[in-house]
């Protein structure tokens, strides 16, 4: 199995190699991962890459999927220009 | 800052009957969905829907979403619609903001209701990034709503009614379905969609998946893998397949992003497709006059998510001073047609999801 070839986030463009080598350098949290990758920071936020992430730690720490907790989720759910949130809010200043 | 009465999130099949409820209680609604019509899923849905007359059974997808616009459309008075538009944010002083064309809006709302829907899981293996591998839902997009094909030879990956069915409208079309996996020793779906492809010829191979695709610059084969009861790869049994294209339908998955970042409370519930609100029986979750509708509470069907946006779009304008005087009676209807729609065996998961996000409820 090629690890490079498989795909978890295609935003960012992260796959499964770069997962493990975090996972066995002890970093077993989304956020962790998140933070070290850029992994669901991209366009969707983690809508896709979520679950897969979230499913090779239980597999990786042989714990059930939902014991792996998913990253705080923060607004906004999409990518906004910073100038159209500042036009969009000139009338509260 | 604009204020609204009830803005619902989704225009879906939740979304658009819970706005046509809502309205008719005289609450002003403003409706808003991202993509550049309203409709949802049902737009590119071509077969005709199971289940009883009330919720549109014999009907076509794209034809029960034609019926649930135009009933919006009779309230165009009280139901403002955007389409094009996406709530980026849920904060919780009861606004939410809204990028639209460009432009970013901010509205408080005195009801919320949140009927967002659920995403198309996605599957591990090699090279799955390589052009000519689809969701289910592209697939019905290109094939369905624009005739565009999205190959000629293809493998389906998920034997749910989503797989069992676009296999289907595939072969309608006059793509090859050369194979449709299921990893699960059973097929996931009915049994009747799961027949009328055996009758066309379509090989259903159960506990086996896709490990690997290969081609230069786009899919040309697949590699299959025959799994063991306990879901191990079972070496030696690897096969190919040659493909110009991939269909993965291997499920759905609740879009929470907005509840989350609301503050409501979610919980885990691989029976529902992932993490789903707690409800109580109004499917008000545990942020105040912020309800939900349809898939984005649990993954089921149309079917249910209309029944399910007809009672919340009457409980949230009630819950904001529009009851109408047989309220009490409406709710308990929608309910016992949600009760009706999930009995039965294929209901048996939904049954035991739905339990386990439950809230304490005097509804």
């Amino acid at each position: 199995m090629n690890k490079k070839d498989i795909i978890i986030c295609r935003c960012e463009d992260i796959n499964l190699e770069q997962i493990h080598d975090l996972l066995d350098q002890g970093y077993t949290t989304i956020e962790d991962i998140k933070r070290l990758l850029r992994i669901g920071m991209g366009p969707c936020q983690g809508k896709t890459c979520g679950l897969l992430l979230q499913q090779e730690i239980a597999r990786y720490l042989k714990c059930k999927t939902e014991e792996v907790a998913l990253p705080k989720i923060r607004p906004l759910v999409t990518g906004v220009k910073l100038k159209a949130i500042v036009e969009g809010t000139k009338d509260e200043r | 800052m604009t204020n609204k009465e009830l803005i619902i999130v989704g225009g879906g099949p939740a979304g658009l009957a819970a706005a046509y409820t809502a309205a008719q209680t005289g609450c002003h609604v403003l409706l808003i969905d991202r993509n550049p019509q309203m409709g949802g899923q049902l737009i590119k849905q071509t077969h005709k829907f199971f289940g009883s007359e009330k919720q549109f059974a014999k009907t076509r997808g794209l034809n029960i979403a034609k019926k649930l616009i135009s009933d919006v459309e009779t309230c165009s008075d009280r139901i403002e619609i955007i389409c094009d538009a996406t709530v980026v944010g849920l904060y919780a002083d009861q606004v939410v903001n809204v990028l639209h064309n460009e432009k970013y809006y901010k509205y408080h709302f005195d009801a919320l209701i949140i009927a967002t829907g659920a995403g198309e899981k996605m599957l591990a293996f090699e090279n799955n990034d390589l052009p000519g591998i689809y969701g289910a839902g592209a697939v019905q997009t290109l094939m369905n709503l624009y005739g565009v094909l999205p190959g000629q030879n293809i493998v389906m990956v998920g034997s749910g009614n989503i797989g069992l069915i676009v296999s289907y409208q595939l072969i309608q079309a006059g793509v090859h379905v050369k194979a449709l996996l299921e990893a699960a020793p059973k097929i996931g779906g009915y049994k009747v969609h799961a027949s009328k492809l055996r009758r066309l010829g379509v090989d259903i191979l159960t506990q086996t998946t896709i490990q690997r695709a290969i081609g230069n610059g786009c899919v040309n084969q697949i590699e299959t893998i025959e799994l063991d009861d306990s879901w191990k790869p079972i070496k030696g049994t690897e096969k190919l397949i040659d493909v110009d294209a991939v269909c993965i339908a291997v499920g759905l998955s609740p879009l929470y992003q907005l509840l989350a970042m609301g503050g409501a409370e979610l919980k885990y519930v691989p029976e529902l497709g992932g993490m789903v609100p707690i409800v109580d029986g109004l499917h008000q979750t545990t942020i105040n006059n912020i309800f939900v509708a349809g898939d984005v509470a649990g993954v089921e069907e149309a079917s249910s998510a209309i029944v399910e946006g007809y009672l919340s779009g009457l409980a949230a304008a009630a819950k904001i001073g529009y009851q109408q005087p047989d309220y009490q009676k409406s709710i308990a209807d929608y309910q016992q047609q949600l009760k009706n729609l999930r009995s039965g065996p294929f209901g048996a998961k939904i049954r035991a999801g739905l339990k386990k996000v439950e809230a304490k409820t005097n509804a």
